[in-house]
């Protein structure tokens, strides 16, 4: 992916409002591979008591990041929706340390593209969860024949 | 034999009220997404109010999936804690007006939850609703529907298994 592209992804990415509204950034992306990161905050609390971030907030980050690996796919999908997701939660994130996803799309069809992902906290050795899910791929008018 | 007089009305529902509005005040991140539950009896429905931050779309526009997930998953731990309290409160071992955050009934976890996204999610509210499928000791099993303007058609629908709170916890 040029560096041109890559900037284009990073900026769709960035301006969308729900990845806005929980500071998502994009750390890399190309080549079908897409990290994105989170802060942790306080208003993502899911459990009072733990003061543990929410499974669901961890999905949104899992969902955009999967979403935004199929969009640097080489084969240049020009839309992607989510399909299908399915997320493991192994443990609880380590409170105040920010999120990582790392999505692969590792396989593209014509119109299906399969996900695998990964989110961390800062030991990036253990999991917080695994996600994997199948997204849609918009092609160009033309390519569709 | 002597029959208790049946509680007054309010009080019964003034006590279940309490006792939902604890439980979902409780977790700040239901909060940052406005999500709010309406009861009729012991049924619940969840509601997500429309914002501009949950869009994930803005071209067409649509709801974030993300937000669809979090959504749903809200709604199956919310009903799942929801069914497990209900005893309790009934009969008056959980006094919900004396609930906190840091006396509340400790929530389920989250094993695995996988959402099946049927048609994108529109800019208006979103409603959802949680069955227990099964609920064990230690685990469980939830389905969730989510609908926007009509009811038989789902936008999304989930399924997740749970870790129950262990009861001396």
């Amino acid at each position: 992916m040029s560096d041109d592209k890559a900037r284009i992804a990073r900026q769709f990415i960035q301006a969308i409002p729900h990845s806005r509204a929980l500071s998502m950034q994009v750390e890399e992306i190309g080549n079908g591979v897409a990290e994105i990161s989170m802060p942790y905050d306080e208003r993502l609390v899911g459990d009072p008591r733990s003061r543990v971030i929410s499974g669901g907030a961890v999905s949104a980050l899992l969902d955009t990041c999967g979403g935004a690996s199929v969009m640097c796919h080489p084969t240049g999908p020009q839309g992607t929706a989510t399909i299908d997701l399915r997320i493991d939660y192994m443990r609880a994130a380590t409170p105040g340390q920010r999120i990582t996803a790392r999505a692969e799309c590792y396989h593209v069809t014509r119109s299906v593209a399969f996900v695998r992902a990964t989110a961390m906290d800062e030991d990036r050795d253990n999991p917080v969860a695994t996600a994997s899910g199948a997204f849609t791929v918009e092609r160009p008018k033309a390519q569709r024949t | 034999m002597t029959r208790r007089a049946p509680e007054p009305v309010q009080v019964i529902k003034q006590r279940r009220d309490a006792a939902l509005s604890a439980l979902v005040r409780g977790v700040p991140y239901m909060q940052f997404l406005g999500i709010e539950f309406e009861r009729r009896g012991d049924e619940l429905t969840a509601i997500l109010p429309y914002d501009d931050k949950l869009i994930g779309n803005p071209l067409l526009p649509a709801l974030h999936g993300g937000v669809t997930a979090a959504f749903l998953e809200a709604t199956a731990i919310i009903g799942l804690s929801w069914a497990l309290i209900w005893d309790d409160m009934e009969s008056g071992v959980i006094d919900p007006r004396g609930l906190t955050p840091e006396t509340l009934p400790r929530l389920p976890k989250t094993i695995d939850f996988t959402v099946d996204y049927l048609r994108p999610g529109l800019p208006r509210d979103a409603y959802a609703r949680a069955r227990v499928n099964r609920s064990g000791r230690r685990y469980a099993s939830v389905h969730v529907e989510g609908w926007q303007d009509n009811r038989a058609r789902l936008f999304a629908q989930a399924t997740g298994h749970f870790l129950m709170p262990s009861r001396d916890d």
